[in-house]
């Protein structure tokens, strides 16, 4: 029996537990045995952190069951314990267990805490399964479940209007993107018959043939062409795009990105942990997954890398004009992820997850601290009501400072301490993504340059929206009614704690990890192959070593360079691919926004109208967010209400009906009027008349029949 | 001993086990007391009323777990063929009593078995008028349900699949719910519109039906339903006799264009009688496509499967937007029933092991999880005496433990993994995919749509607050609801979780079916 499953499994017993334990010995119970759970489990993650990644590569995976199979279909139960999902362990359980205690405090005053950590757990339970999945299936699995507590958390406050819509928006735009995943899924089984990475991914790397159901001939599977919907298509495109369909969902990329800002109508440690570090990155998770997928389909890796760069664009320039604390951090969720999946999509993986775990600190923080300023300012949430929050509240500034600092990118660049670059995490994981897009595009990448240009621009913008929250919330005079300055909500011990150890990691983890997730001279053996590489699977190479020995991508895009440096000789080497400026850019991008941002919040009126002025057409467009939510609903939600009504009505109604029982009826009505009288009576009499008619009147056909062909 | 024991006719004691019941209850009223001035007191049609209820309970309860031994005693899940079979002489000339069961029918029998006593337990209270009547329809409903299943003969089999018809007229003309409805140019009760819409469109399909099988015992010799599917039917004439046994199914399935009695008639029915219907009676139509239409006209199956697509497709699409637009609990879930059971017809006509396993357990997942959406509709229907989707709201404060349920089974409904309704549509849509990728394409629009009607029925009976004062001292489940669906919850979770005892009952059957299907495609040509 091992014990590594218990990773998973304990915040489901937290999950269980919960409701009952806070009918039988109060809510203060549940809470702590659900938050205890997850504790546990995170030191477990961590301790297995260390043994799969961290010390000498240790990767395995673990069956535990057959879910369901079918003829050649089969799905497992299994706990994948690699480097990718590792470092997944590590942040989900980390970041649910700091959640969970900080909810203690959040929490409070609203009641119902048990079902609230419940579903937390049922949500980090979910989330486990997710990571650790061995095979599509069960990612599917903890994809659809991570979606149902989403739902369910979102709606927590189910009295509010707001609330079940947001909840019921969140969970059906994400079936829009499951539409596409299930597709990708039922494409992988087509393909290769089997929906277990090993199998999938060896055979890619192998570049071994592929016999898709029901075809006499297979193909290489990198140049094979399978039929779908009509059209010869590259296999691993189709598969790729479906694939990303699914994950643009699941993390709110454009087009499928209108359910993040309603989810912020959830409560504040929700948006924390799932609608920011955790849930939200599963896309991410997904393609770096596939990378064998993606590396050999380039032009669904070009739709990731140019969905990626333009969300990460729309969404920090939509956050330039929101007024609501949470959707001001939203906005940045989403922008965020769309550095992440650019990154991915120009082959830089390790730069990727890189971003995603550094992410889930500063953003997380950044949010539980909002919830922080919430609480203290009698829940108000529109930050021009605010101003001055840092005379009320200031550890919590100082903390929000460290969350700014880090997501816009403080750092000094070009200096490299113990062989990292020196600056906070956000400064670490952003360059190097911003980096590895450029040198991408210079090897030709599709759009890997466009990218690189539009993340420098949403680097401009997310300083300005970052630090125009810091101004306008904590800095200045106070806008906020008397009762609210004098009186401040108390904020209670427990929901400071948990974000000291966060925002060390939104200073720190960029610096302390830079080594492992993208270091070229370490990250090989770090990551162990996890990420498909198209060096170590050239077609050329022999098929002996499929599906053991993928090396790492390199996030620096150097494909011809050999690794074997230092970390010092590293520096130069980078120095040789990208040019100084570069190197710079986002530095000065993130000036180019916070100056701006302190010149105009930090003189005068703040509330005055800047560049952008109310009523103006830029200015409405991007307060109107794009208009997403008004097209889709005139294209999509309408048209769909009122063509179920027409279909009822006309061709239920008075097509099917009108012609089949309605319009039968007319020459029956006289049989009609006596079943009408049915209703008196015995009725077993009537049923066994009948009965007995059709039985006789079968005989006498039948027997007839057979009488006559005798 | 056990030998003997084993070749004990089972399936015939299963069978009509529930008819003893309803010879019971209807000895104990004709010994009822009668008053002077010819009438039944009504202490004493009280006491018969509960003599009805205990008595349908024992019997269907009894059913159950002989049904349950037998399947665990006896039946080798690992047998393709068909086992506990038993004949007797019947009407001669090749027409026998002739029963058994295989991989196909084997969990139908069982899912009937143990759906029935949770429908008389559903009508414990809520059923007032002719208690004893409604017994005895709901057990001679069970023995020809479960005759159904067993059936060996063609003759035998339609005289249960027709009979059915008759208590389900019944149940739901007599026992259903008030209102009224103008038909063929005269008011009349809603409900009897409702029963006379269901007769109307069965029996179009089975008159077809038993010209058919007329036509084949003329052809074969024999109503044997083992021998019928080693028996060659010519061609040309497999074409006619598939559409008369598809006029037969598909009303039965419901498969679009010939679904709309199944809104109306659940609407109508009590409770127990949608249960019933949603959980049993539809699986009769995809029971059959798999037991006749594709082992014996092969040939005709694989040339009509692209209708067969796109009526799946169309039922798909069409009745998940119509459910969309639904006002009444019952109507809405009745049409994600259709929608459902289109999942079902594509999966089995594709002939590959994912469609027809995954058709086969989408068809018990529904039973479980469709049956529990309208106990759960019950539940609220049985407290405010409305089904109107707007007459609710904020439930969830007065009715937590029915909130968490109706929740699950809501998701269940959705299709989430982890519930049994997900395995089978995913297999039925990975056998689209494999036979043409844009079935599967068509099929997935119902995934988004799903979730849409489902969780805004959710949304809108419990969620929000609590304004209407007729709701304000609406109470919880009891035990007696409690146990019917945690039970029913149970299983759908059990099969979501661990599906693999179900599938590998089907698979054995599903094998040798396609086996013999695709054997017959290639010596035809195809």
């Amino acid at each position: 029996m091992t014990l590594e499953p218990l990773v998973v499994f304990l915040p489901l017993f937290g999950a269980i537990l919960a409701m009952p334990l806070g009918r039988a010995a109060g809510p203060k119970a549940a809470e702590i045995a659900s938050t205890v759970l997850v504790g546990l489990a995170a030191v477990y993650a961590w301790v297995l952190f260390f043994d799969v990644a961290l010390g000498e590569p240790n990767p395995r995976t673990i069956r535990l069951a057959t879910w369901f199979s079918s003829g050649d279909f089969q799905a497992d139960w299994a706990l994948r314990l690699d480097t990718l999902s590792a470092v997944m362990l590590v942040v989900v359980n980390s970041v649910s267990f700091l959640v969970h205690w900080y909810s203690m405090g959040y929490m409070k005053e609203y009641g119902e805490t048990p079902r609230f950590f419940a579903y937390l757990s049922l949500f980090t339970f979910a989330m486990l399964t997710l990571v650790t999945a061995d095979n599509f299936m069960q990612l599917f699995f903890g994809w659809e479940g991570v979606g149902l507590a989403s739902y369910l958390l979102i709606g927590f406050w189910f009295k509010k209007k707001s609330a079940n819509d947001a909840a019921i928006k969140a969970f059906v735009v994400n079936r829009v993107g499951d539409f596409g995943f299930a597709l990708g899924i039922l494409g992988v089984y087509y393909v290769f018959g089997s929906v277990e990475f090993d199998t999938v991914f060896s055979v890619i790397a192998a570049d071994g043939v592929a016999i898709p159901y029901g075809m006499d001939t297979g193909a290489p599977v990198r140049e094979l062409t399978v039929s779908f919907l009509g059209h010869d298509w590259h296999a691993l495109t189709v598969i790729g795009v479906l694939l990303f369909i699914g994950a643009m969902g699941k993390s709110a990329q454009l087009l499928l990105h209108t359910w993040l800002p309603d989810a912020m109508e959830g409560p504040t440690p929700v948006s924390a942990l799932i609608h920011a570090a955790t849930m939200v990155t599963a896309g991410v998770f997904l393609v770096c997954r596939c990378s064998a997928i993606y590396e050999n389909a380039p032009d669904a890796a070009a739709l990731v890398t140019i969905v990626g760069a333009l969300t990460a664009f729309f969404a920090a320039s939509v956050g330039l004009l929101q007024d609501d604390i949470k959707k001001v951090v939203a906005y940045s969720t989403c922008s965020q992820l769309g550095y992440m999946f650019f990154a991915a999509g120009a082959g830089a993986y390790g730069a990727a997850m890189f971003h995603l775990f550094t992410h889930a600190f500063f953003k997380a923080l950044l949010f539980l601290g909002s919830g922080a300023v919430i609480i203290a300012m009698h829940h108000e949430q529109d930050i021009k009501k605010m101003g001055g929050v840092k005379d009320l509240l200031p550890f919590t500034h100082i903390l929000m400072l460290i969350g700014t600092i880090s997501i816009t990118g403080l750092g000094i660049p070009g200096l490299y301490l113990f062989g990292a670059p020196f600056g906070t995490a956000g400064f670490v994981s952003k360059d190097v993504i911003l980096e590895s897009a450029f040198a991408a595009g210079e090897t030709g990448r599709a759009f890997a340059g466009a990218a690189f240009t539009l993340g420098l621009m949403a680097a401009v913008m997310t300083a300005f929206y970052s630090w125009r929250l810091i101004f306008l919330t904590f800095w200045g005079r106070s806008r906020a009614p008397e009762h609210v300055r004098k009186h401040p909500h108390h904020v209670p011990d427990s929901m400071m704690i948990p974000l000291v150890p966060l925002a060390v990691g939104a200073l720190v983890a960029g610096m302390a990890f830079y080594g492992h997730f993208v270091d070229p001279a370490k990250s090989e053996k770090f990551w162990n192959g996890a990420f498909y590489s198209a060096e170590a699977h050239a077609p050329a190479d022999d098929e002996a070593h499929a599906g053991e020995s993928h090396a790492p991508a390199d996030v620096h895009a150097a494909p011809a360079e050999s690794h074997d440096g230092d970390a010092g000789a590293h520096h130069e080497e980078s120095h040789h691919h990208v040019p100084g400026w570069v190197l710079w850019a986002p530095f000065l991008a993130m000036l180019a926004g916070a100056l701006p941002a302190a010149f105009h919040y930090l003189r005068g009126d703040p509330l005055r109208p800047g560049l952008l002025r109310p009523g103006g057409l830029v200015h409405d467009f991007l307060k109107n967010k794009w208009y997403f939510d008004e097209i889709y609903d005139f294209l999509l939600v309408r048209p769909a209400l009122a063509i179920g009504r027409f279909l009822w009505k006309e061709g239920d109604g008075r097509t099917i009906d009108g012609v089949g029982p309605d319009g039968l009826a007319a020459t029956v009505a006289a049989g009609a009027r006596r079943i009408v009288r049915m209703q008196t009576g015995y009725m077993y009499h009537y049923a066994f008349v009948m009965l007995v008619g059709i039985a006789l009147f079968v005989t006498y056909v039948l027997l007839r029949l057979a009488g006559g062909g005798q | 001993m056990t030998e003997s024991f084993a070749q004990q006719p089972w399936l015939s004691l299963i069978t009509f086990l529930p008819l003893l019941g309803a010879a019971a209850i209807m000895a104990r009223r004709m010994m009822a007391r009668v008053g002077p001035d010819g009438t039944v007191e009504p202490r004493e049609r009280e006491q018969i009323d509960n003599v009805a209820r205990r008595v349908a309970l024992f019997f269907t309860t009894g059913a159950f777990l002989v049904s349950v031994f037998v399947f665990f005693a006896y039946y080798d899940p690992d047998l393709a063929g068909y086992q506990l079979v038993e004949q007797a002489p019947w009407l001669g000339s090749g027409i026998s009593y002739k029963m058994g069961v295989d991989g196909i029918s084997i969990l139908f029998v069982l899912l009937t078995t143990f759906i029935m006593p949770i429908c008389i337990l559903a009508s414990w209270t809520s059923i007032t008028k002719r208690v004893a009547d409604y017994m005895i329809a709901f057990l001679m409903m069970e023995t020809l349900m479960v005759g159904v299943f067993c059936a060996l003969d063609l003759f035998l089999f339609y005289f249960f699949f027709e009979g059915s018809l008759i208590p389900m007229f019944l149940i739901i003309g007599v026992w259903g719910s008030s209102g009224t409805k103008e038909f063929a140019g005269f008011a009349m009760p809603s409900r009897v519109y409702a029963a006379v819409k269901f007769f109307l469109f069965t029996l179009l399909g089975s008159v077809l039906l038993l010209v058919a099988m007329a036509w084949m015992y003329f052809a074969a010799g024999t109503t044997d339903i083992p021998t019928l599917q080693q028996f060659d039917f010519p061609a040309g004439a497999q074409k006619w006799l598939w559409l008369a046994f598809f006029a037969s199914f598909a009303v039965k399935m419901p498969m679009w264009p010939v679904h709309t009695w199944l809104p109306d008639a659940h609407v109508q029915a009590p409770t127990a009688g949608s249960v019933i219907l949603a959980a049993i009676l539809l699986k009769m139509g995809g029971y059959g496509f798999l037991r006749f239409s594709l082992p014996m006209f092969p040939l005709a199956s694989a040339d009509f499967a692209p209708l067969v697509f796109a009526l799946s497709i169309v039922a798909i699409i069409y009745t998940s937007l119509v459910a969309l637009a639904q006002e009444d609990m019952k109507k809405l879930i009745a049409y994600s029933s259709v929608a459902h059971m289109g999942f079902v017809t594509m999966g089995i006509f594709t002939g590959t092991e994912q469609g027809i396993e995954g058709g086969l357990f989408q068809m018990l997942s529904h039973g479980f999880i469709s049956g529990a959406l309208f106990l759960c509709v019950g539940v609220v229907y049985d407290r405010a005496h409305t089904r109107e989707i707007a007459a609710f709201g904020g439930l969830v404060h007065r009715m937590p433990i029915y909130a968490f349920l109706f929740l699950f089974f809501t998701l269940g409904n959705v299709g989430l993994p982890g519930v049994s309704g997900f395995v089978g549509e995913f297999l039925t849509m990975a056998g689209a995919f494999k036979t043409n990728s844009w079935i599967a394409f068509f099929a997935a629009f119902g995934v988004i749509l799903s979730a849409a009607y489902a969780l805004r029925l959710y949304r809108q009976v419990m969620y929000g607050e609590l304004l209407k004062p007729a709701l304000q001292s609406i109470t919880d489940v009891d035990r007696r609801e409690l146990a019917m669906l945690a039970a029913l919850m149970a299983f759908a979770l059990y099969l979501g979780v661990y599906p693999f005892p179900a599938l590998s009952v089907f698979s054995p059957a599903a094998d040798l079916l396609i086996e013999n299907y695709r054997a017959a495609l290639a010596a035809g040509g195809l």
